[in-house]
């Protein structure tokens, strides 16, 4: 009754191709977008920094993994390893240049990024399925040793520790341990809105058209003219290119210093399973799946208080592991296709309700 | 040019001056090998009989070790608790069988991949939570004293480590080319569907490997649980065993034998001449670097089976 | 279908209203006016680095319970602290910051981040949060400068102090500077932020003192070695000196006793010298040294009082959380530190729960005198130390310690370290940092 396009007309092709094409749908996003806006103004700064703004970051990277691994087919667990390019690269441009607006430092990074993506992804041409996956965890495991050992890249500091020196875009504070909460949370939002808004319709058009005949079968894409070598490498690039910029978040907008250690093989995997239980092959999943994983352990490790538990720390730790586990296997089982599919699933049911055939 | 002689002529001066160290790497790369083979094993014995790429092997190792070494601070005999651990993996296939994959038949690789490291956390806080976190000495009597062999540094843990791997090997090899169970696990790897229509109980194969596969893990859990003390680090020697599996293929026993000497040598002698030049600790991609370029020849790894693909 | 569906959308439900329960305590956490100094506990007893986690989580735990159950609090005012699990991972710390650092009537007095990477990470909040932070023995040695780090203190050592100490050290068992010349020492490190701290100090004093430095890194976790023991084997250096952590340690000791190295001349840093990391290398580990600035073992009437008051006098039960190792007696200098500069700024401030930015002065005005330590029950288990505006290290001096089989026991004299080569090395990389921020250096 609610969610019905019975009525809603489209007059012209441009109207038929939207991203959005029914009215209700735009209500909801623009919804989203208001709560979006909104939120700093009733979260405090737990919520922000521990909740809000990883959601973001992750989120990207979860665009960045998608397309890669969802609409390319490309298994990668080198995640961490473009990330830490991009975190480690606007460093080093931040520090040569620090009259360089921010904004266009993390996209540089995300360049250099991309350019790590299209040399470690020239394997793929070759290997595939779990041997890619495996293959990829080299240049998690190079890239990670490179910005351990190499001084230049954190400016031959004692312990190799990289810190977000404070800048400032129109004249308020964004990196830096004087920028506040709520402003490191909208610039976070205002990349994430327009990579996200990029990314849907680079998946909707050509590009994404032949990553996906790759996917499902690229022996078959090949045969219909789809060149394997360029638009693989291209996945590989431009998936890369979100990873760094949601690397150089993380440094910058997040954690505010970080090693290494930041961008370990645990964040490749953290990722994976965001787009797993996401949805592989959707915007919207990778944004439900970055919530959950960000969300779940933060929730698990609150709930024991709520409920007025007091209990050894190690022990509620332990649990909160295993809670974690059997959640992810649960939905697994119970929803292979991950949560944008179950999303999918409610409207399919709302369009119908109250009044199913 | 200097360069170019620090990398491409020092290393081999090296090496030709001192022939005896040489060997010693070479020998200390094979044992390390065997042991990151023990590892890569437990991967593809489940991946060979279901197509599961089981990161939860692991934390398998960790939990049979922790339950091992649990067992023995609790006053029970060496062999009891040996006994005691292989029951508690049987169990423990059982319960992954019944309330994981039995959902999750013929699903796509990836999802089952991902359930795996679902798995991985699960019993990473059951066996924390029944054995705690401290770090437990494991001794079960396997000697560890070192001697010399016309120069050679030799301990006898590392030597009875890889005798002990290579027997398991050598069974583990007959068992799925010469018993009907074997032929089932196989027939069960190549599709699901297809082994049940024929009859074959796809259930009991799947709780029969990762039984195999929990038993490979003790071993494991053992060999490295004796050198470093039982602790949570011991789950993440399945970092390790990964190369060794891409480069011997992950359908192929003798692959991760194979697999495992080549990256053990390759990477001591990569850390050990090459290393100084990078500055150290090289090892850890190198491995996998070194397992890329077999790859780029030999998409399927050196054993694998060949992947043959059609529209 | 159905039942799947219903099944789903419960736990969807569940998984909502847990998130708008959790937003709301969240938000509601009240001020109470009651007398209660709030010390949040980052701790880490899960994960791979928990077999050094527990006693360090231990040690807090008792010693601010003992302040509270023998003397009632400090001045009167009551401990209150909460654990929070990092697992020793950064991003965990800095939710768990973030978490506690407004609990109690007037916020975190001090954070302990026991995790060089946390405290990296806490640096530049410090002064934004007016959260002093005392990372004792780790973290930025460059912190050492209290003119730049206002608010970070790691008294009593920093790790360049300890690599030079060790190099002092190593001289006096040789006999003398000038017998360093061409003498060979390796240096083993955890290859990150926290192992590679000692490697500039090293190399200085490598050229100053002409001895031949090899640096061995070993990547995490470092649960095999082979590779680096096989370099030690070649190399055959006089001395090797160890930054481990973790499983790192226990399998570097291991890999030596089982090359033959003599282990004592094979001699950890203070992270390096628990007796998790020596127990299971056996008899193997028997000489092997550490460095420390703190006793072990149970012989202080502070552990006597811990025992009485925190456990009842079951000793049994206090052993068995961990009294008396090594890093159970670091925590209990670390908590004593804490509670000792609360109790500074309270006679400035008056007797009532303090904040940050008081403790901050209490910690700078720090001064534990011998007196001071004899009626802490500590005398003879650390050293005197006095902090000042400038020097935020006092002093840096380190003792050896060596294994015995069965207990760790000091080997050496109090060693100073090499002030004349450390303290410009300190206030040049303060000075970098303190450029790089626009951080304008306090005069003092």
């Amino acid at each position: 009754m609610i969610y019905r396009e019975a009525g809603q007309f489209k007059t012209t092709y441009t109207a038929d191709q939207a991203v959005f094409p029914i009215v209700q749908d735009r209500w909801f996003i623009a919804a989203v977008a208001f709560l979006a806006l909104g939120v700093p103004f009733v979260a405090n700064e737990y919520w922000l920094q521990v909740v809000l703004i990883p959601f973001l970051l992750f989120s990207l990277a979860a665009i960045g993994l998608n397309l890669l691994t969802g609409y390319t087919g490309q298994l990668s667990l080198g995640t961490g390893g473009f990330m830490a390019v991009g975190g480690y690269m606007t460093y080093k441009i931040t520090t040569a240049f620090p009259d360089l607006n921010i904004l266009v430092v993390f996209a540089a990074a995300g360049l250099i990024s991309a350019g790590a993506g299209l040399v470690f992804g020239l394997p793929s041409l070759r290997i595939k399925g779990f041997y890619l996956a495996v293959a990829t965890l080299a240049s998690q495991f190079f890239l990670g040793w490179l910005f351990n050992r190499v001084g230049w890249f954190y400016n031959y500091s004692s312990s190799g520790t990289i810190t977000a020196p404070p800048r400032e875009i129109l004249g308020i504070m964004v990196t830096g341990p004087e920028a506040t909460a709520e402003v490191r949370y909208y610039v976070a939002l205002a990349i994430v809105t327009v990579m996200a808004v990029a990314a849907k319709n680079l998946v909707r058009g050509r590009i994404g058209r032949s990553w996906m005949a790759i996917r499902d079968m690229d022996v078959a894409a090949e045969i219909i003219g789809i060149r394997p070598f360029r638009t693989k490498l291209l996945a590989f690039s431009i998936s890369s290119f979100y990873c760094g910029v949601a690397g150089a978040m993380l440094v910058f907008l997040w954690l505010g210093s970080a090693e290494t250690e930041a961008f370990d093989i645990v964040v490749s995997f953290d990722v994976l399973f965001m787009i797993i239980i996401g949805g592989l092959g959707s915007i919207l999943g990778s944004f439900l799946g970055a919530a959950f994983i960000v969300l779940v352990p933060v929730l698990l490790t609150n709930a024991p208080q709520l409920f007025g538990l007091t209990m050894a720390i190690d022990l509620q730790k332990h649990i909160e592991v295993v809670l974690f586990g059997s959640l992810i296997i649960f939905f697994l089982i119970v929803e292979p296709n991950g949560l944008a599919r179950l999303w999918q699933i409610t409207k399919e049911k709302l369009r119908l309700w109250p009044f199913p055939y | 040019m200097d360069l170019l002689t620090a990398v491409f002529v020092a290393p081999f001066l090296d090496m030709a001056g001192s022939p005896v160290f040489l060997a010693e790497v070479v020998i200390v790369g094979v044992l390390t090998g065997v042991m990151y083979s023990l590892v890569a094993l437990g991967f593809v014995l489940i991946f060979k009989a279901s197509g599961v790429f089981n990161f939860a092997q692991g934390v398998m190792v960790l939990f049979a070790a922790l339950t091992l070494v649990g067992l023995m601070e609790r006053g029970v005999p060496v062999w009891l608790a040996i006994l005691m651990t292989i029951l508690v993996m049987i169990g423990l296939a059982f319960a992954i069988e019944r309330f994981m994959l039995r959902h999750l038949v013929n699903q796509e690789p990836i999802i089952l991949f991902m359930a795996t490291i679902g798995l991985a956390f699960v019993l990473e806080g059951v066996g924390e939570t029944l054995w705690g976190s401290n770090v437990k000495a494991l001794d079960v009597g396997i000697p560890n004293a070192s001697f010399e062999v016309g120069g050679i540094l030799l301990n006898e843990f590392d030597l009875f480590a890889a005798a002990s791997c290579a027997v398991l090997v050598a069974v583990l090899a007959v068992f799925f080319h010469y018993t009907t169970i074997g032929r089932a696990l196989r027939a069960v790897a190549d599709d699901h569907q297809a082994a049940l229509s024929v009859g074959i109980p796809l259930k009991t194969i799947w709780v029969i490997v990762w039984s195999v596969a929990g038993f490979v893990g003790l071993v494991a859990g053992i060999m490295w649980g004796a050198r470093s003390g039982v602790q949570f680090s011991l789950s993440l020697i399945a970092l390790k065993a990964l190369p060794v599996l891409i480069l011997g293929g992950f359908t192929s026993v003798p692959g991760a034998i194979v697999g495992g000497l080549i990256i053990g040598v390759g990477e001591k002698i990569a850390e050990i001449y090459w290393g100084p030049l990078l500055g150290g600790a090289i090892e850890n991609w190198f491995a996998y670097m070194l397992a890329l370029v077999f790859l780029v020849f030999r998409p399927q790894g050196l054993f694998g089976e060949r992947i043959i693909e059609r529209v | 279908m159905k039942l799947r569906n219903l099944t789903l959308s419960l736990v969807g439900l569940s998984l909502v209203g847990a998130a708008a329960g959790a937003a709301g305590s969240l938000v509601t956490t009240a001020a109470f006016a009651q007398a209660e100094q709030f010390f949040p506990m980052l701790v880490y007893r899960t994960g791979p680095y928990a077999p050094s986690g527990i006693p360090v989580a231990n040690g807090f735990r008792d010693y601010y319970t003992l302040i509270n159950e023998r003397d009632g609090g400090i001045n009167g005012v009551k401990i209150t602290f909460e654990e929070c699990e990092t697992k020793y991972n950064t991003k965990l710390g800095v939710e768990c910051y973030e978490k506690l650092k407004n609990k109690g009537p007037t916020g975190a007095t001090l954070v302990n981040p026991f995790s060089t990477g946390i405290t990296y990470q806490l640096i530049p909040k410090a002064p934004v949060d007016e959260v002093p932070i005392l990372s004792m023995g780790y973290g930025r040695t460059a912190a050492a400068d209290g003119r730049v780090f206002e608010w970070i203190f790691n008294f009593p050592a920093t790790y360049w102090s300890q690599a030079s100490a060790f190099v002092r050290y190593v001289a006096q068992q040789e006999g003398g500077e000038a017998n360093l010349k061409g003498k060979k020492i390796a240096h083993v490190y955890h290859n990150s932020a926290y192992g590679k701290e000692a490697n500039a100090t090293l190399e200085v004093l490598a050229k100053k003192y002409g001895f031949e430095l090899t640096l061995l890194a070993v990547d995490h976790p470092g649960q095999e070695q082979k590779s680096t023991w096989l370099q030690v084997r070649r190399l055959k250096p006089d001395w090797i000196f160890m930054s481990g952590w973790g499983v790192m340690n226990q399998v570097a000791v291991k890999e030596a006793a089982a090359i033959n190295y003599p282990m004592d001349h094979f001699v950890g840093n203070w992270w390096s010298g628990s007796d998790a990391d020596v127990i299971p290398a056996g008899d193997g580990s028997i000489g092997y040294k550490s460095t420390a600035f703190h006793g072990a073992g149970t012989g202080w009437p502070v552990h006597q009082d811990i025992i009485k008051y925190v456990y009842g006098g079951d000793e049994a039960k206090a052993k068995e959380n961990n009294i008396g190792e090594v890093l159970y007696n670091r925590t209990i200098v670390n908590a004593m530190f804490g509670v000792e500069a609360v109790r500074t700024a309270q006679g400035k401030f008056g007797n009532k729960p303090l904040t940050g930015k008081q403790v901050r002065w209490g910690l700078e005005n720090l001064n534990i005198t011998k007196a001071r330590l004899k009626e802490l029950g500590m005398e003879g288990f650390m050293k005197p130390l006095k902090v000042t505006c400038r020097d935020h290290e006092t002093g840096g001096s380190v003792i050896i310690q060596q294994w015995d089989g069965k207990k760790w026991s000091f080997s050496s004299d109090w060693i100073p370290p090499i002030s004349e080569v450390v303290r410009p090395m300190i206030e040049e990389a303060a000075a970098a940092y303190a450029k790089e921020n626009n951080i304008t250096p306090r005069s003092c």
